[in-house]
């Protein structure tokens, strides 16, 4: 009984995250611009939006500023990972808590502070002030991945490597970053679906010569509920689903490289 | 080994440049703002006053502040009253199912916030899923909208904001010890009891970690009251992005965003004091490990 009166509550949870999502979903299928009613199945609502020419842009503009962001984020959080977990030196106690903070930092605060500086030093708002940007948010997210995934493996590799006549970067070639590959590409997946998805830095720090589609998503949302956008929903989500999928399937704990 | 050193100096210190560069400096740069004149011209010109600072006295703003912290700290409650029970059942199902049960939470957490408020307003409007449930159940005899009341803020923060308090809370339940709660059993202790001295005090970093990811946001995020809400509520995050973009009053934005700083890192501060209290209160807590892996 009190078992089932658990499960309940669990499901219940879920129904409350998804019910939400599903909902619009299914009406960017519905075949009506204003009825809450079904009224036959459309593919129409799609297609206006691959029409939606500036909409279109927004979403290439998008997809180019993660990609790259993704890529840096990661080669950068993968040193800074790498200098926590591998290096002694002064400061880095305060690196390790910098990159917490950074990850608990409200993301309106950081979209002020590199507007103010970005302005200050004269760096005009667009792409690379909102790749910098994307860059510094998805950073850590990375470094605590990566981190993690370290934490649980065997420190008597490297040593034995070394013990082999390994330099540190052979060792580090040859013997870190195998090990540390799922968990890099989920950091990358990560970072690509937060630059995608990131509203309240990208309102900032991009000029209008450098949409986005989070932005335009905005602009179209405070207007009330249209068929297009709950197509655009269906899709956001569906990107966002596979691509965390594959994020855990990646930093799921592998049993390969571990030795109790 | 020169070349094993160049290596690690270039890690270093470009992680550091990077930091420096565009975290470090820009936050600085924020509270350099905080204490300046705007311009006629320029956002902000180079003299000093405390002015920025006298007007967060002023009536108006203290309104949208204590507004704003009434809706965080509510929706902050909810967030971990409706999570913890959810996080504890998740953390005590089968370890086959958890991961599955956990990937369900971590979609939503990471889906985009404004798709998934957007997706609330179909809930919410009128004729929407709850006015037609409240219809069919004759609660309700009439069409009526949640859209744009304090509810529908309630709703979508507490919406947006569950997973991030979901995923900290399980964390720190699924690493608890079942054995200390045997044992207290062992010793006679009830359910409750058991409760209140062992599993709340243990996964209390957990509960302020949760807190921190959802009362931060719930401050910052002003997309959530600006389309549930309507123009009525105006929070500390409308306030400080209407500051930079509207009324284009830079030191004044900054000023009040240091508030949020300061928010932040008293949080931070409780979460430290909290871990290091639970990790001396575990008695089965493997002594604090030895730091490992260094290059000369």
């Amino acid at each position: 009984m009190k078992r089932k009166l658990g499960y309940t509550y669990v499901w219940a949870v879920y129904a409350f995250l998804y019910i939400p999502i599903i909902v619009v979903i299914i009406y960017s299928f519905n075949n009506a611009r204003f009825s809450t009613e079904w009224k036959g199945f459309t593919l129409k609502w799609y297609d206006l939006l691959l029409k939606n020419q500036p909409l279109v842009d927004a979403a290439l503009n998008s997809l180019l500023v993660a990609v790259c962001a993704a890529t840096l984020a990661t080669i950068l959080g993968g040193m800074a990972a790498l200098c926590i977990h591998r290096y002694r030196f002064t400061g880095k106690q305060l690196l390790h808590g910098s990159i917490y903070m950074l990850t608990i930092s409200p993301d309106i605060v950081m979209g002020i502070s590199l507007l103010i500086f970005f302005i200050s030093i004269n760096l005009e708002l667009g792409f690379t002030t909102l790749l910098i940007a994307h860059i510094t948010l998805c950073m850590p997210f990375v470094t605590l991945t990566i981190l993690a995934r370290l934490a649980a493996f065997n420190e008597n590799l490297i040593e034995a490597a070394r013990d082999l006549g390994a330099t540190e970067v052979k060792s580090f070639l040859h013997v870190l970053l195998p090990i540390t590959a799922p968990a890099v590409a989920a950091g990358w997946l990560l970072s690509f679906t937060l630059s995608m998805d990131d509203v309240l830095i990208s309102f900032f720090v991009t000029g209008p010569s450098f949409e986005v589609l989070p932005l335009k998503i905005y602009s179209m949302v405070r207007h009330g509920v249209k068929p297009d956008i709950n197509a655009l929903s269906a899709i956001t989500f569906s990107l966002t689903l596979v691509l965390v999928v594959l994020a855990q399937l990646l930093v799921r704990p592998g049993k390969k490289y571990r030795m109790e | 080994m020169q070349g094993n050193k160049r290596f690690r100096n270039f890690n270093i210190g470009t992680v550091w440049l990077w930091l420096g560069l565009f975290a470090l400096l820009p936050q600085l740069a924020l509270f350099l703002v905080s204490f300046l004149d705007r311009g006629e011209i320029d956002f902000f010109i180079p003299s000093f006053t405390l002015g920025n600072f006298k007007r967060l006295f002023d009536p108006a703003f203290v309104n949208i502040f204590l507004d704003s912290l009434y809706l965080a700290s509510v929706s902050t409650i909810v967030c971990l009253l409706v999570g913890y029970p959810f996080a504890y059942l998740l953390a005590r199902t089968s370890k086959r199912l958890r991961p599955w049960l956990l990937l369900l939470v971590v979609i939503p957490f990471w889906t985009n916030s404004l798709i998934r408020t957007y997706a609330l307003i179909i809930i919410l409007k009128t004729h929407g899923l709850i006015n037609q449930l409240l219809l069919w159940l004759g609660i309700v005899d009439g069409p009526f909208s949640l859209m744009y009341t304090d509810i529908a803020v309630f709703l979508g923060l507490t919406y947006t904001l569950l997973p991030f308090m979901i995923l900290p809370l399980y964390a720190s339940i699924e690493k608890l010890d079942t054995r200390l709660l045997d044992a207290a059993k062992d010793l006679g202790a009830g359910t409750l009891r058991s409760f209140w001295h062992i599993t709340l005090p243990l996964t209390s970093p957990g509960i302020v970690a949760g807190c921190i990811l959802v009362f931060l946001p719930a401050l910052g995020i002003f997309y959530v009251p600006e389309i549930l809400g309507g123009a009525t509520n105006m929070l500390l995050g409308t306030f400080i992005k209407n500051q930079f973009l509207v009324a284009r009053d830079w030191p004044l934005g900054a000023a009040s965003s240091i508030l949020l700083t300061l928010i932040l890192v008293l949080m931070a501060l409780v979460y430290r004091m909290v871990n290091r209290k639970a990790a001396a209160a575990d008695p089965l807590a493997p002594p604090r490990r030895r730091r490992r892996g260094r290059v000369a």
